[in-house]
């Protein structure tokens, strides 16, 4: 589905299905250089079970117009104007990584909107390394591959992909390489520099679930742990054999929790 | 800082796609000798169907074995990922029938496989898919051929048989300012010889028969993406980017990115025109993979040596190589293959047909046959086999004359081999 947001093109994936007032919204936001298709097998999943769902391209990510938001803060306040445009007055929302910032500090930012957040391959602070950050400030495909390499479990370039066929370097890769210069190391900073992590998670009071990678190299789950002290009320799933990518790499195991914590 | 490492060619060759298996342990690849797969409950049954879950349902559409040779193809050639097929030939029409409807239009080189030549030239043109040849050795044939309708253009990275080789950077250059993708065959060259991907090509497939089974036991193709092309941008390919009615109203392309190739051509190709390949020949496939980076080097440093013999022979006429400095492919070769030019290759012998016939029969080492790519070495007279139905005319253009010979160079003792040419050439005058 493409809709104007601020003057600007936006895709959000929708499975095909039209929103409904009458159901429940789920609206799912990616990491650092993706897209909505990392999504695919989950947001499909809500899609065809009773749910809206709205898995968005950021600006300047898969095919929403840029430029890119360079603050964690502007990204939440241009997802709330996503669920203005189209009428949504509240929603659970599941973010991956740059993406479960997001999650966090719109949960924290607009309390009434924000039925329930699940953080996936999150950390706080998400520092990103200096040799990263400054790949990606020139563009360079060394940056592409630290975000390849360490953003999957060490077994996966070896390993059998749950999704036949498929090698998940290739295709991380490859969607790396569709970016437009600059965005990349424009998130990577936007993590970086995040800093409401905590404020944001003492003002969280709905529902909040984490799924973390115990191979997580990017996000270790001891990373999380902060944050996930900080939100008592909060729930957390490890997936044991999973890194940072946990939809591609442990696809069943992030959609049962997922469907565990929405339902 | 030195950053992170990819594995190896080597290491990929031997792991990539499988781990040992968790059912039982087992360190080769099992092969998964099954037709389908039992679901946990209905609810799991459905999600597998709508791709809500990844998984198998039934092996004309993936099969776990069939999966690690996809997934291995893929990591070795750099791409998102393979389909696996039940030969080469099944592999590109998969390709383009993914890619094109009645009416479209395919530019492609005239130095192709017979196979490929008559597909494309009279099979597809029954289905309403015209072809228009281009001489592989003048990049701008391509732009110059380029309709309305184009929607691939295709070449083999070496031409069989006069091993022409395909610039694919220039080729792909023109391609994407056409708004194409660049298929390319590259069963000659493997991964190991050359990354067509690196050099600009979008899509590939190989005939898995040849050099990457290695035995000669096994036919089967694979089908390669990179990943990289963007159908949506290209806005020539709405069997990618818009609903598609013979499957749920799929746009491919917003479902997948990437994978918006691959995922049609699995879900609809292999669906419905069901060239799937058997998990037992995946199996043997593997087996070849794994020593591919092994058997390469050796492949290429003994036609090296054969190369070398026959080009000083009285009884030879030409020999066409791309290594040699009289080959009109000489530079670009040195540029695109630099670890060599494979291991098959055609020579004229002196004679004509009369010649090439009790060449070939004279043989003893070398076998003829219609199979390239195997460890035992084979011969063969492309103008009465591989070739027999093309036209003078289209042989010619193709570089081959009634006396051009083809080798595949295999894995046996060099001297022997070149015993096996200089008994066979003595008895040919």
């Amino acid at each position: 589905m493409n809709l104007q947001v601020a003057g600007k093109s936006t895709f959000a994936y929708t499975a095909a299905h039209e929103v409904d007032g009458a159901k429940r919204t789920i609206v799912f936001m990616h990491g650092a250089g993706l897209d909505h298709s990392g999504w695919g097998l989950q947001s499909r999943y809500f899609g065809y079970h009773g749910f809206n769902v709205l898995a968005l391209d950021l600006p300047a990510h898969g095919r929403s117009e840029g430029p890119a938001l360079a603050s964690i803060g502007d990204m939440a306040d241009w997802v709330k104007k996503v669920l203005d445009e189209k009428k949504i007055k509240s929603a659970t929302f599941v973010g991956h990584s740059m993406g479960s910032l997001v999650a966090l500090e719109f949960a924290a930012r607009y309390p009434e909107a924000a039925e329930k957040i699940a953080l996936i391959g999150t950390a706080y602070p998400m520092k990103v390394g200096e040799a990263f950050l400054d790949a990606a400030r020139r563009n360079d495909q060394a940056a592409y591959d630290m975000e390849t390499i360490w953003g999957h479990a060490a077994q996966v370039p070896l390993a059998g992909n749950p999704n036949p066929g498929m090698w998940m370097y290739g295709d991380t890769l490859a969607r790396l390489a569709r970016l437009a210069p600059g965005v990349l190391h424009n998130d990577l900073n936007a993590c970086n520099t995040y800093a409401g992590g905590m404020a944001a998670a003492a003002k969280v009071k709905c529902p909040v679930l984490f799924i973390l990678g115990a191979r997580d190299a990017m996000t270790p789950p001891r990373a999380a742990q902060d944050l996930i002290e900080a939100i008592v009320h909060s729930k957390t799933v490890t997936v044991a054999f999973s890194g940072h990518l946990l939809m591609a790499e442990a696809p069943d195991a992030t959609l049962d929790a997922l469907i565990g914590f929405v339902a | 800082m030195a950053g992170p490492k990819y594995p190896g060619f080597d290491t990929l060759a031997l792991h990539a796609g499988q781990s040992p298996d968790p059912a039982t342990g087992a360190r080769a690849v099992p092969i998964y000798q099954t037709t389908s797969y039992v679901f946990r409950d209905a609810a799991h049954a459905a999600s597998l169907f709508n791709m809500e879950r990844a998984g198998h349902v039934y092996s004309r559409i993936s099969n776990p074995t069939v999966a690690v040779l996809e997934e291995r193809m893929a990591a070795l050639e750099g791409g998102v990922g393979a389909i696996a097929t039940a030969s080469g030939q099944a592999a590109l029409h998969l390709a383009v029938s993914t890619l094109m409807d009645a009416g479209s239009h395919i530019v492609a080189s005239s130095a192709l496989y017979g196979g490929s030549h008559n597909l494309l030239g009279y099979t597809l043109k029954r289905f309403g898919i015209e072809t228009t040849f281009v001489s592989p050795r003048n990049p701008g044939d391509f732009r110059k051929a380029i309709k309305a309708n184009t929607r691939l253009l295709f070449g083999e990275t070496l031409g069989n048989p006069g091993l022409d080789v395909l610039d694919i950077p220039a080729v792909s250059k023109i391609a994407h300012e056409a708004g194409l993708p660049l298929l390319v065959d590259a069963t000659f060259t493997t991964p190991w010889l050359m990354k067509p991907f690196e050099l600009g090509a979008d899509l590939l497939y190989h005939s898995a028969t040849k050099f990457l089974g290695g035995h000669g036991i096994a036919i089967g193709g694979v089908l390669v993406d990179s990943g990289r092309f963007d159908w949506e941008k290209s806005g020539k390919f709405a069997q990618l980017t818009a609903p598609y009615a013979g499957f749920h109203n799929m746009d491919f392309e917003e479902e997948s990115g990437t994978r918006a190739f691959l995922l049609r051509a699995r879900r609809e190709g292999l669906r419905d025109f069901g060239a799937c390949m058997a998990p037992m020949t995946a199996f043997q496939i593997l087996q070849g993979i794994e020593t591919l980076h092994l058997r390469m080097p050796r492949h290429v440093e003994s036609t090296r040596k054969i190369v070398g013999y026959l080009a000083g022979h009285a009884a030879v006429q030409s020999v066409m190589y791309p290594e040699l400095e009289g080959h009109p492919d000489h530079k670009i070769a040195k540029q695109l293959l630099p670890r060599g030019c494979g291991a098959v290759f055609s020579f004229d012998i002196k004679g004509g047909r009369e010649a090439g016939r009790k060449f070939i029969e004279s043989l003893r080492v070398f076998s003829h046959l219609a199979n390239v790519g195997d460890a035992k070495s084979l011969v063969i007279h492309p103008a009465t086999t591989t070739h027999y139905r093309m036209s003078d005319d289209d042989l010619k253009k193709a570089g081959i004359g009634p006396g051009t010979v083809r080798l595949s160079v295999g894995l046996e003792d060099p001297e022997d081999l070149v015993a096996d040419l200089e008994r066979a050439l003595k008895a040919a005058k």
